[in-house]
């Protein structure tokens, strides 16, 4: 499926029915983009405008945001740039919750796709699973599994992928189900073609729509993770994480409570962005929806 | 009896919980730097040499892979869980103590959740497409976006240190000696702040469950009927629609015990509340790794146990859905 189908010349009086522009005309899609794509920005400019690193210490401590112009944000207890924590922890955020998500969704579409598919014992069996990993508080796996494994970035969005994908693996399974006894599989099957080729060519395009959400979704709740984690005291020592600084800035929350309260709010508009955008695209996406517009 | 079938359904789901369990936190102590009897005992050398080599006696260490996992299987079922040496107490009885705080927070969390989601959930649909349902929506996308810790941050700055209204943290005030009406009393004070911090992203959830839920029933037919019939709008929206869309609500409920015991974790932190979330942490910071996958084992049990007993109380609550079935 191609995500821009503007090119086509409409005819005249025809609404425009492309995907983008269908995304577009929903309020949550558009504020959505705009805040990813401030986040994205904030991200890339990281090492240009603050090509020192983030856990030096430049200044001197407490510094109240605007109290000095060349640190706009203040600085915390040990002297670091406030506004730099942010921009580079924006980075690692984005990392975390893209690759994390991609193994999530890697999980989560294999599974549920071969249980749909097969059904019978193979169904059973990995539901099974899918279950058991719903049960275990996904967050405290995570926890375990980072604390056990020591923490830097390749463990910690290791953790956070392989408990995150149940609901996924759920809801594909549930698509395929409706696909497996419709005409188009039937008769690929008659056509003698592969359960490979059937799962890959004709099932999963189909079910593109509720995985493409998805993906927006689970990037949003890595994030939140990503930084629960760091807030315990679980995230890369050696990379500045918006999460591991809300709780570096407890320990000074009653006389400087803004070292705690600015990278929280970076989350807040991380998540929002991503959550915002999955709405979007699930309305724009859902034929159905499309008809009520 | 339909209700025994569906608990022997429900004990061969522990069974394979405990099984899948094991065996998972069996592979984690094995990944763990040192060998497994190292990381039972807590690092750093805090057991004594006679402790470590009855570990490994214990553990079979010297034995093939699958031996060694039968041994730790064992131990599991019999609920020996280790000893915390920095603790000074064995695994299961710290677990023990800290449960109940643990099932309170979540208890009050979720009912708070529901009730005030429910209510939100049900105005913003009552009002569907007008000021008051945009701004519900609104603010439950925000809530939904917050991470838990920071919202705890947050209410304990506004709430514990400008103000000065409500506690910063821990669950009774030591010192008082409280007994009675008055314990209860200074118990519900701390507690208000945690499940305040932990309800709001649940809210968020089941505000937008309502909202979604109660439209999809206004659209079908016998509301159409209803309203045929002359039925006040209030009427149906109480009688007609509510009754019908609490259903899903309650399927969440289950689905999400999980996730709402691993925010408890984060809550407990920022709140000292002493449940199992902040022994996880205690065993955390301790590197207490054993202590952490025996939270691990019995937070999973506590999810399935209560998702037992929604399973027989949603049951009774609807005659319509039938015990034991296929879903």
């Amino acid at each position: 499926m191609s995500l821009i189908t503007l090119a086509a010349p409409t005819p005249h009086a025809a609404p425009r029915s492309g995907f983008l522009w269908r995304l577009l005309r929903r309020p949550s899609g558009v504020v959505g983009l705009l805040l990813l794509a401030a986040i994205i920005a904030v991200a890339a400019s990281a090492p240009l405008l603050y090509p020192d690193d983030p856990l030096d210490m430049v200044a001197q401590p407490f510094l109240w945001p605007g109290q000095d112009a060349a640190y706009p944000l203040g600085t915390d207890m040990m002297g670091r740039d406030i506004a730099s924590g942010i921009f580079h922890g924006a980075r690692v955020s984005l990392l975390i919750g893209a690759v994390a998500a991609s193994v999530s969704l890697l999980i989560g579409t294999a599974t549920g796709a071969l249980a749909g598919y097969y059904g019978g014992r193979t169904d059973a069996a990995l539901m099974r699973v899918t279950e058991l990993f719903q049960t275990i508080p996904p967050f405290l796996f995570a926890l375990a599994i980072v604390a056990i494994l020591q923490p830097s970035i390749p463990t910690i969005t290791l953790a956070i992928g392989i408990t995150a994908w149940p609901s996924l693996a759920r809801l594909v399974r549930a698509e395929v189900l409706k696909l497996r006894n419709g005409e188009l599989v039937q008769a690929s099957i008659a056509l003698g073609a592969g359960d490979l080729r059937i799962i890959v060519l004709h099932i999963l395009p189909n079910t593109l729509a509720p995985i493409i959400v998805s993906a927006s979704i689970l990037v949003a709740s890595a994030i939140l993770t990503e930084s629960s984690l760091a807030f315990l005291g679980l995230g890369d020592p050696n990379v500045v994480s918006w999460g591991g600084m809300v709780g570096a800035g407890r320990e000074v929350l009653r006389t400087d409570w803004y070292i705690a309260t600015l990278p929280g709010l970076a989350i807040v508009v991380a998540v929002l962005a991503l959550n915002l955008l999955g709405d979007g695209l699930n309305d724009a996406l859902d034929p159905k929806g499309e008809r009520r517009a | 009896m339909a209700a025994l079938a569906h608990l022997r359904r429900g004990f061969v789901q522990i069974a394979f919980v405990v099984l899948g369990i094991a065996i998972i936190n069996f592979f984690l102590l094995r990944l763990a730097p040192g060998d497994a009897a190292q990381v039972m005992a807590g690092e750093a050398g805090s057991a004594t040499p006679e402790y470590m080599a009855a570990l490994r006696r214990q553990f079979g260490l010297d034995q093939p892979l699958h031996v060694q996992f039968f041994s730790y299987l064992k131990n599991v079922l019999t609920l020996n869980l280790g000893y915390s040496f920095r603790q000074g107490l064995p695994v299961s009885e710290l677990i023990a103590h800290r449960v109940g705080p643990t099932l309170l927070l979540m208890g009050a969390s979720i009912g708070f959740a529901i009730t005030v989601g429910g209510t939100l959930g049900f105005l913003a649909a009552r009002h569907a497409g007008k000021a008051a349902d945009t701004i519900i929506s609104i603010l439950a996308l925000l809530f939904y976006a917050t991470p838990v810790f920071w919202v705890g941050v947050m209410l304990v700055v506004v709430f514990s240190v400008a103000l000065d209204w409500l506690p910063v943290g821990g669950m009774i005030t030591i010192e008082a000696g409280h007994t009675g009406l008055a314990y209860a009393w200074d118990v519900a004070q701390h507690l208000v702040l945690p499940t305040l911090t932990l309800g709001l992203f649940y809210l968020a959830i089941y505000t937008r469950l309502m909202r979604a839920s109660m439209l999809e029933v206004y659209g079908q037919d016998f509301v159409r009927t209803a309203r045929a019939k002359g039925v006040r709008a209030h009427r149906i929206a109480v009688r007609h629609v509510l009754r019908n869309a609490l259903l899903p609500i309650v399927t969440t409920l289950g689905v999400q015990l999980g996730s709402v015991l691993g925010g408890a974790i984060l809550v407990e932190t920022v709140f000292s509340w002493p449940g199992l979330g902040r022994l996880a942490f205690e065993a955390l910071f301790q590197r207490d790794l054993n202590l952490l996958l025996g939270i691990l084992f019995c937070s999973s049990i506590v999810v399935v146990l209560i998702n037992l007993a929604v399973d027989v109380i949603y049951t009774l609550l609807d005659p319509r859905i039938s015990l034991g079935g296929t879903p």
